[in-house]
């Protein structure tokens, strides 16, 4: 009973403190804008921690925070071969392959107007597909080890990366393409040079898409047969043992590696396209 | 009229390269069959073939090239196949009959479309929330971004074991899945569109001494209207997902999922590709919808282009 009212206490302290730098006189500042949503984000995980110890839930349905910390840490080298088998194998080989693929074709795609015309709607309609789907065929084909994996993230990344490209090479105006032509640019002096960057905030917003979908499309063709490593296998198989402290723990390098990943893609769109609009300022 | 043949040509190019793309999927197993019905198969042992590349066994039994389209567990089947599945497994079948497609469809598809609603309304509501005071824009909005990068579905499996174990099952996990998947990115394109309103137009309504709640019905919530639209195409999108991905895991034996996942214990290649097919067909359908509505509502307002 203590705890569930010490929960609702630290409800009230986490409201009112955010309220008042809300209301206060530092509310546009950078280090409020940070600290709001770290006091939001530990009075949640405070209430979680207070609530499961003050009503005895029991671990298969909730484990507390502090279980799974001391789990994260107790587990470290298998969550970290998990990580290995699933992002950096998986995710990140079949990412830079189908992001590499949907850029080639993109070109290809802006050179011929018929290809344009043809393949782009089709590309707007895969986009919107449960693509995941095809994770059981290609674990069929490319055997349980990343190898499959990495060919879902490929379908997975290429057409939404496809489409955004596409949209961005179109996106430097005639009046740009005219003064190139003035200057007598041949067609690949006036892709380097006008096009491809006009085009970069389009490119990284597909790349910043893909990111999410890398992941899920690797988590998920787990679930269709793996060797015995890799987080969609260890998720599967702890919430068959019913030891949720693990499967959380999991979604902890999840989480991790899914804002890392975005984070690292924003960085390198950030130095690259310093001259644009939205990164100024 | 261009664009509708620059389409065809590309889809019959699609199922050109498929056709084409059967023949060395399926060549191995074809011949291994054809020499126990007794044909004659260049090389003749079986380990020889293994050596052999794929296109090296076309090149030596191209008697074989039309079997490999006609297999009954191929590799990779032929599209006649996956439609001749779909059509005996939609119209040839009750709709009742647990082999229908039509009833898996309808399975996924009602989680998908209560979660759907459940997850629209929470994040309707959120946005709002959100909209109206700043406490919560400053501590909830950063999360709900930082959720769009974090692969949620990783929490597929735990939420149905959980729910299971407090004594909720059928429909409502997988519906819990396909919300939570829809809510976040109607969180935060509702946000957008809230603040859609400039300066001016809030300016205006102040000049009419307009209060909060007829700001809010007049101006904010219309304008709002095509970033919902647009955000609710992703969200029944990942709603689909959500149902499909939640039939994974705890070995469900109704919905379309379960069909992908009984399809790849059994290797029945044709019923899987004919379950992802009739997924697509619905999430087009689904999106098509929404694109109808949505134009017929921006257009009764009056802010279609």
């Amino acid at each position: 009973m203590m705890a569930v009212l010490g929960a609702i206490a630290v409800w009230l302290l986490g409201w009112w403190l955010n309220a008042r730098l809300a209301s206060g006189a530092y509310a546009d500042t950078r280090a409020v804008r940070l600290a709001a949503p770290l006091i939001f984000g530990l009075t949640v995980i405070a209430i979680w921690e207070l609530l499961v110890r003050g009503l005895d839930v029991p671990l298969v349905i909730l484990p507390a925070p502090s279980v799974i910390w001391d789990r994260f840490w107790d587990s470290l080298p298998t969550l970290w071969a998990d990580f290995v088998q699933t992002i950096i194998k998986g995710a990140l080989s079949g990412y830079i392959i189908g992001c590499g693929c949907a850029f080639v074709m993109a070109i290809a795609v802006d050179r011929w107007d018929f290809l344009r015309l043809g393949l782009l709607p089709v590309g707007n309609f895969v986009a919107a597909l449960p693509i995941v789907g095809t994770a059981p065929i290609l674990v069929m084909w490319f055997g349980f080890d990343w190898h499959s994996k990495a060919a879902v993230v490929v379908v997975m990344v290429f057409f939404p990366m496809l489409v955004n490209t596409v949209a961005g090479l179109r996106e430097a105006s005639s009046m740009q393409r005219d003064l190139m032509e003035t200057y007598a640019a041949s067609y690949w002096q006036s892709f380097v040079k006008l096009r491809l960057p006009a085009a970069m905030p389009f490119i990284f917003n597909g790349l910043k898409i893909s990111t999410t979908l890398a992941l899920i499309g690797a988590i998920v063709a787990e679930f269709f047969g793996s060797p015995t490593l890799g987080m969609g296998f260890r998720i599967s198989t702890s919430v068959g043992q019913l030891s949720l402290d693990m499967v959380w723990a999991e979604i902890v390098v999840a989480a991790l590696a899914g804002t890392a990943f975005y984070g690292l893609v924003a960085i390198i769109e950030k130095a690259v396209t310093f001259w644009h609009p939205s990164q100024r300022g | 009229m261009k664009q509708v043949i620059a389409v065809l040509t590309v889809l019959a190019a699609i199922v050109g390269l498929w056709y084409a793309a059967c023949v060395p999927m399926n060549i191995k197993g074809v011949l291994t069959e054809q020499e126990r019905a007794g044909a004659q198969v260049q090389p003749p042992s079986a380990k020889d073939r293994r050596d052999l590349g794929e296109f090296g066994l076309i090149a030596g039994n191209s008697f074989a090239i039309p079997a490999t389209w006609e297999q009954a567990r191929p590799r990779l089947p032929a599209p006649h196949q996956v439609a001749v599945e779909m059509w005996k497994t939609t119209v040839q079948k009750k709709i009742t009959s647990k082999r229908s497609l039509i009833y898996h469809a309808w399975v996924t598809l009602s989680a998908t479309m209560l979660g759907f609603v459940i997850g629209t309304g929470l994040g309707i509501l959120l946005a709002v929330g959100i909209v109206h005071s700043r406490v919560m824009d400053l501590s909830v909005m950063p999360w709900a971004i930082v959720s769009q990068t974090i692969p949620i579905i990783a929490l597929a499996p735990m939420i149905i074991v959980v729910l299971y174990s407090v004594g909720i099952q059928g429909i409502l996990p997988k519906a819990v899945i396909s919300a939570y998947l829809s809510f976040f990115p109607v969180v935060v394109g509702m946000v957008k569109g809230l603040r859609s309103p400039d300066a001016m137009q809030l300016d205006l309504l102040r000049t009419y001494s307009a209060n909060g709640s007829q700001r809010f019905w007049k101006l904010r919530l219309p304008a709002s209207m095509p970033y919902l639209f647009t955000s609710l195409k992703i969200g029944i999108a990942a709603s689909l997902v959500g149902a499909i991905v939640g039939e994974l895991p705890t070995g469900a034996v109704a919905g379309l999922g379960a069909r992908l996942l009984a399809g790849s214990y059994y290797g029945q290649t044709v019923q899987i590709w004919s379950a992802l097919f009739a997924a697509a067909l619905l999430a087009a359908c689904l999106v098509g919808l929404l694109g109808v509505i949505e134009r017929s509502v921006l257009k009764r307002m009056g802010m279609a282009q």
